[in-house]
C-alpha cells in the first residue's frame, strides 16, 4: 500500500528518493531515508505503532511532533523512542511495546 | 559558553539567531524536530496577491540565512530541563549540557485536544498532525478523514489535505461537554467562522457572511441554511452534526455523528454512522510555555492569547534577568508576527549583552511586529491586541512593585 504524495499541484514532485531498509515487528519495510519513522510506517499502511501497556488497546500518531508520546516504539533496543522525531536509517530494527505482563500491584500495604 | 541559545527553531527561534548574529553574537538554536523551520513548514495557503505562502521554501530560506551568519544550528536535541547558576543558564538536552548568557524561548505552541469516545484509536491525529503528515512528509493520513472542530487552523488544513488529493468528507463539530464548551455550539462556531470567511473562494460563503454580520439574520442562518451544511472549498462543513464516538477495532473505520440543536445539544435518536479512515481532532493552539515555567517565569492566563503566557514586555524581554519569549509561546499568532518578534527578541539581547546604539532599532521592530500583526491574513483570535494590551498592563503592574 502506497500512501505517498508523489506530485502535488503547489509543492511539486518528491525530491528524495533514497530508499533504505528497515524492519518493525520482524517484518521487512522500505522507507525514504531521514524521513520519520512514523511517516515511513504510516507510509506502508502500518497505523498501529504499540498497544498499551494496561489496557492493550492499539496505539498509533497523535500529535506527529513529539509532544504526546503516543508514538513511543523501541529502535535497536532503545524503548520509549518517539517515531514521529525519529529519522529513518538504514537497517533500523523497531519494535512496538505491548501489554505488560504483570499488572501494577498496590505495594501500600507492605510499606506503611 | 554560548553568547545566546535559542531553543525553538522555527519562524521566531531562527528569526532572532540572524538577528543576533548580525550584531556579533555566537548563537546556538537547538530544537527537538528533524529539520528547521518549526511548524512554519507544514504551512500552505494561497494569498489575497494570488501567490502561496509555502512554509517549506520559508523554512529554508530563513535556515540558510542562519547558517550563513555563523550561526550553530542542533537539532534533534530535547531539552530536558533548565537552570541557572550564578548569572548563566544551564540547558540539560538528551544529547548534552549547553552553556549559555542569554536565553531565547521560541517554543511555540502546542494543540488542545478534545476528548471523543475512540479517540485513541489509530487513525485520530490532531489535525497539525495531519498538516505535518501532508506537507512535510508528503505522506496520506488516510483516504477518506473526518475533521472535529472547525476553526481557522482545521479550515485551513482541510484545505491542503483536499489539494493533496485526500478527502475530507466533513469538517464537523465536537459533542458539547465541560471540555468543548462554545466550540460545540453552533451560534459560536459560525460566528470565528465570519472571521475567515474572506479565504473562502466560494462567493455564496462571502455572500452568506455579508447577509450574517446582522445578528437576527445570523440565528436565522444557524437555523436553516447550514442545518445541512455548506461548501468552504468544496469541504461539507456541518454545524449541525457533532461526532459523538470514533470506532473501530485495530483503527478507525468511522464515526458516529448526532444533529445537534443551535446550541449544541444532541437531538435524541439522530446517531447516523459515517466511513472514514481517519479523523483529526482540531481542538486549537495554546503556548508551549513548559520551559518559561521551569525557567522560573511569572504567568499569566490570557484567553485571547490561547491560555497562558510567560510574563514579557514588548521587548520580548522577561522579568527574569537574561531569559527572552519570542513567537507563539506569547500568544497565538502567524508565522509572520512570529518572525518579527524574533528579530525583536534579537536586538534586545543583542543590547543586553552590550552592542550600543539599538534603541531606535528596537523601538521600529516593536511597530513593525504591530503593523504586522494589524495586517495579518489569518488571526488566530479575533481578540488578539486586547490580549496583547492585557499581558503589557501586567508587565507595568509587576515593574512597579518589582520597584
Amino acid at each position: 500500500m502506497n500512501r505517498r504524495i508523489e506530485d502535488h499541484p503547489v509543492l511539486g514532485a518528491i525530491k528524495e528518493k533514497q530508499y533504505v531498509a528497515f524492519t518493525f515487528n520482524e517484518k521487512q519495510y522500505k522507507g525514504l531515508k531521514d524521513e520519520s519513522l512514523a511517516a515511513a510506517l504510516l507510509a506502508n499502511g502500518v497505523r498501529t505503532l504499540r498497544h498499551h501497556e494496561e489496557s492493550g488497546t492499539p496505539r498509533g500518531i497523535y500529535c506527529n511532533i513529539g509532544h504526546c508520546f503516543e508514538c513511543r516504539v523501541t529502535v535497536n533496543g532503545k524503548s520509549g523512542v518517539r517515531a514521529c522525531l525519529t529519522p529513518l536509517q538504514e537497517g533500523m530494527v523497531v519494535k512496538s511495546g505491548g501489554k505488560l505482563p504483570t499488572p501494577v500491584r498496590d505495594w501500600r500495604d507492605e510499606h506503611e | 559558553m554560548n553568547d545566546v541559545i535559542i531553543i525553538g527553531a522555527g519562524p521566531a527561534g531562527l528569526s532572532a539567531a540572524i538577528t543576533c548574529a548580525r550584531k556579533g553574537l555566537q548563537t546556538l538554536v537547538i530544537d527537538e524536530y528533524m529539520k528547521p523551520g518549526g511548524r512554519l513548514l507544514g504551512q500552505l495557503y494561497e494569498e489575497p496577491s494570488g501567490l502561496w505562502w509555502n512554509g517549506i521554501e520559508e523554512s529554508e530560506r530563513i535556515y540558510k540565512e542562519a547558517v550563513e551568519l555563523g550561526v550553530e544550528i542542533g537539532l534533534n536535541t530535547s531539552v530536558n530541563n533548565i537552570e541557572k547558576e550564578h548569572d548563566h543558564w544551564v540547558i540539560y538536552t538528551e544529547k548534552n549540557v549547553l552553556y549559555s548568557e542569554q536565553l531565547l524561548l521560541a517554543t511555540g505552541a502546542a494543540e488542545s485536544p478534545i476528548p471523543v469516545p475512540g479517540w485513541t484509536l489509530p487513525g485520530v491525529m490532531s489535525v497539525g498532525a495531519a498538516q505535518v503528515m501532508t506537507n512535510v512528509h508528503r505522506v496520506k493520513p488516510g483516504n477518506r478523514g473526518v475533521i472535529i472542530g472547525v476553526n481557522v487552523l482545521s479550515a485551513a488544513i482541510a484545505m491542503e489535505l483536499q489539494l493533496a488529493g485526500v478527502e475530507v468528507a466533513s469538517l464537523t463539530l465536537p459533542k458539547l461537554n465541560k471540555v468543548t464548551k462554545e466550540t460545540a455550539q453552533p451560534r459560536v462556531v459560525l460566528d470565528s467562522l465570519l472571521h475567515v470567511s474572506h479565504m473562502a473562494p466560494s462567493k455564496l460563503v462571502r455572500y452568506g457572511s455579508k447577509l450574517m454580520k446582522n445578528n437576527l439574520l445570523k440565528k436565522m442562518g444557524i437555523s436553516f441554511y447550514p442545518k445541512q451544511g455548506f461548501k468552504m472549498w468544496d469541504i461539507p462543513i456541518q454545524l449541525r452534526k457533532a461526532v459523538v464516538e470514533i470506532y473501530g477495532d485495530e483503527a478507525v473505520t468511522g464515526v458516529k455523528l448526532a444533529t445537534i440543536d443551535p446550541h449544541g445539544e444532541v437531538v435524541a435518536g439522530s446517531e447516523e454512522e459515517m466511513d472514514c479512515d481517519f479523523v483529526c481532532i482540531a481542538g486549537g493552539l495554546y503556548p508551549l510555555a513548559e520551559l518559561a515555567a521551569v525557567a522560573g517565569c511569572p504567568f499569566y492566563l490570557v484567553e485571547e492569547l490561547g491560555g497562558y503566557v510567560p510574563l514579557h514586555n514588548e521587548q520580548m524581554a522577561t522579568p527574569i534577568k537574561n531569559l527572552f519569549v519570542a513567537g507563539n509561546i506569547t500568544g497565538i499568532e502567524g508565522a509572520k508576527v512570529a518572525m518579527k518578534q524574533g528579530i525583536t527578541a534579537g536586538l534586545s539581547i543583542a543590547e543586553n549583552a552590550g552592542v550600543q546604539g539599538l534603541t531606535q532599532e528596537i523601538q521600529h521592530a516593536v511597530q513593525v511586529t504591530e503593523q504586522t500583526r494589524e495586517d495579518a491574513y489569518i488571526q488566530f483570535h479575533p481578540d488578539v491586541k486586547k490580549g496583547r494590551r492585557v499581558i503589557q498592563e501586567e508587565w507595568e503592574a509587576c515593574m512597579v512593585t518589582v520597584q
